[in-house]
């Protein structure tokens, strides 16, 4: 598969990561070759073949329904880029 | 005394400390001066000797009571993606720039429980991303190892590249790693180490910055085969809070450490004697092949028939999992944040400021393969195809007790090469990528010299939680081996 430009514009919008104009041509070409060399796996005959996500044995274990963490707000705003404000973390204005 | 503490082996340390020949103080402010004395190698992101003050003493108290864990007083490196709690945590990334965990990982909360001290966070490809430990935000990391007459800095291979050339330069007695390629195994084989990768599910996953959740492994790295199983058993076990974390007792490896493998079978996989691959690594591989016989052990040739599709499979599953996962690195919660004028924009920006060129290029590889029209095609095929590359080895199981093969295809090369062809660099991972599908413990024990005088590691696989049998198999091999060299570069302890 070979992608042009406006396909890996396209997939980086999907992907929220900006690129400039200038970083869409290699970037083009590279994944292109990636994906070429991925093809590969199109030799290996797999109908009836089911996909295997995990090698975990089990299926999801379950738990009780009780409260086991929490009550850490202050920690967890430490970490936040744009500080806290009223027990919040600050974004741009989403809703005009 | 003291000036030879950092060469002794962690069970040499373990036992010294425990005859109270050394302090955990002593020997904590051995290595302290050791990482101090590495700094050129780069191996470590963070330095935290105050912390490793502060529990030497509490280890010290204990020995004194007599009531000794497991670990006491043995100073190691973290890879800088295991989260620990205040202490800057980076997957040497930007884009979790200042950011300090409000938790401990499961895993290095076990290693604290046990004893264990904590010299520093160690570097890494960014995120785990790559076979060399050079697409760190904080600069590549050097091998201790050099090429005899020849004065180019090598990688230490990666991702662990920090934890295998802290431990090879003696700047720290054990590190932990993760394994999601090959990352623990090829960096050990690089450095002339010991690395183990676990049975997926033997160690918890909580707490790990993750990469590919179905493939990210856990798991020590060492300088001999016993001081991985003193190691593993302080860093495995069920944890509730990781899903995938398997419900089993864990077995005290030291004790599986026998040298008895008469009357195993070992499976020697005719697939990986793939084209090209070097003279000495074969003749290696084959050397393994005639020691492990010579200890009794019957070597039997098997087929894996799709391990040459291992590695396309992987490099579809590995960057899907994480364009799911590095989603949630958004400038909204923690780490880098770039403004914009709009929560879109600043997303974007963000993201572009905050991922280095490979994170960058398999995010939009796991976006492509996940998107509508190219699900299928891409990433439903790779797992049918994992799930034939995990049968391949269920079947080779039904007939060998473990499986040997090399490690990688080369020892270590200079930084700056293959760094042009993303795929040159995939394809370090060859030997690697297999036993992480199926999720199989797999440890590197380094076993020979290559022809220009750098380390070459041999390869164990065995069944699914079958650590013991491993264990066993790579000490033989070891012992065989009588791998005593040291990297051109030691760091001086005190």
């Amino acid at each position: 598969m070979a992608l042009d430009k406006a396909a890996v514009a396209h997939i980086a919008a999907l992907a929220r990561i900006k690129l400039s104009e200038a970083e869409l041509e290699p970037l083009a070409g590279e994944l292109s070759q990636i994906l070429t060399w991925v093809e590969q796996l199109n030799e290996v005959d797999t109908t009836e073949v089911a996909p295997m996500a995990s090698v975990a044995a089990s299926g999801l274990p379950m738990r009780e329904d009780r409260v086991t963490d929490g009550d850490c707000r202050t920690a967890i705003l430490g970490n936040a880029p744009g500080g806290a404000a009223r027990g919040f973390f600050v974004v741009p204005k989403v809703v005009e | 005394m003291t000036g030879s503490l950092t060469l002794l082996t962690l069970a040499e340390a373990r036992n010294g400390l425990a005859r109270k020949a050394f302090s955990a103080r002593e020997l904590t402010e051995s290595y302290i001066v050791a990482v101090e004395a590495a700094r050129p190698l780069n191996a470590f992101i963070t330095e935290t000797p105050a912390q490793a003050l502060a529990m030497a003493e509490a280890s010290d108290q204990r020995l004194a009571r007599g009531e000794a864990r497991p670990l006491d007083g043995i100073p190691i490196a973290v890879k800088d993606l295991y989260c620990t709690k205040g202490v800057l945590t980076t997957a040497a990334s930007h884009i979790l720039n200042g950011f300090r965990p409000p938790y401990e990982s499961t895993v290095t909360e076990k290693l604290w429980q046990a004893g264990a001290i904590m010299l520093g966070k160690a570097n890494l490809d960014e995120f785990a991303m790559g076979s060399s430990s050079t697409t760190s935000y904080y600069g590549p990391v050097e091998n201790p190892w050099r090429r005899p007459g020849d004065n180019r800095p090598l990688v230490p291979g990666g991702s662990s590249g920090g934890s295998a050339a802290a431990v090879a330069a003696r700047a720290a007695l054990a590190a932990t790693g993760t394994d999601t390629g090959g990352s623990i195994r090829q960096p050990a084989s690089f450095c002339g180490i010991v690395g183990l990768k676990p049975t997926y599910g033997r160690c918890s996953r909580w707490g790990v910055v993750a990469y590919a959740s179905s493939l990210d492994h856990p798991g020590p790295m060492t300088r001999t085969v016993r001081d991985a199983a003193i190691m593993l058993c302080g860093m495995a076990g069920h944890d509730p809070k990781d899903s995938t974390s398997a419900p089993l007792p864990v077995p005290d490896y030291e004790i599986a450490l026998t040298g008895d493998i008469r009357g195993l079978r070992i499976g020697i996989p005719r697939e990986y004697r793939v084209d090209d691959m070097p003279g000495e690594i074969e003749a290696l591989w084959q050397q393994g092949s005639d020691w492990l016989r010579e200890a009794g052990a019957e070597p039997i040739e098997i087929s894996l028939p799709h391990t040459k599709y291992a590695l396309p499979t992987y490099y579809i599953i590995a960057p899907a999992e994480a364009s799911s996962n590095l989603a949630r690195y958004d400038g909204v919660r923690f780490g880098l944040r770039v403004d914009g004028a709009s929560l879109d924009e600043m997303y974007e920006l963000t993201r572009a400021a905050g991922f280095g060129a490979e994170v960058r290029r398999r995010v939009l590889i796991g976006t492509y393969v996940l998107s509508a029209g190219y699900y299928d095609a891409y990433y439903l095929k790779a797992q049918r195809v994992r799930t034939l590359i995990a049968r391949d080895f269920a079947e080779a199981f039904e007939k060998v007790d473990c499986i040997l093969a090399p490690i990688a295809p080369s020892a270590a090369f200079a930084i700056g090469e293959k760094t042009d062809d993303p795929i040159a660099m995939y394809l370090n991972d060859v030997f690697t990528v297999p036993a992480n599908l199926a999720g199989l413990p797999a440890i590197s024990v380094p076993a020979g010299l290559s022809a220009d005088g750098l380390p070459l590691g041999l390869q164990i696989i065995g069944r699914a939680f079958d650590e013991e049998g491993v264990l066993r198999v790579a000490e033989v091999l070891e012992s065989a081996a009588q791998f005593r060299h040291l990297p051109g570069f030691v760091a001086r302890g005190r």
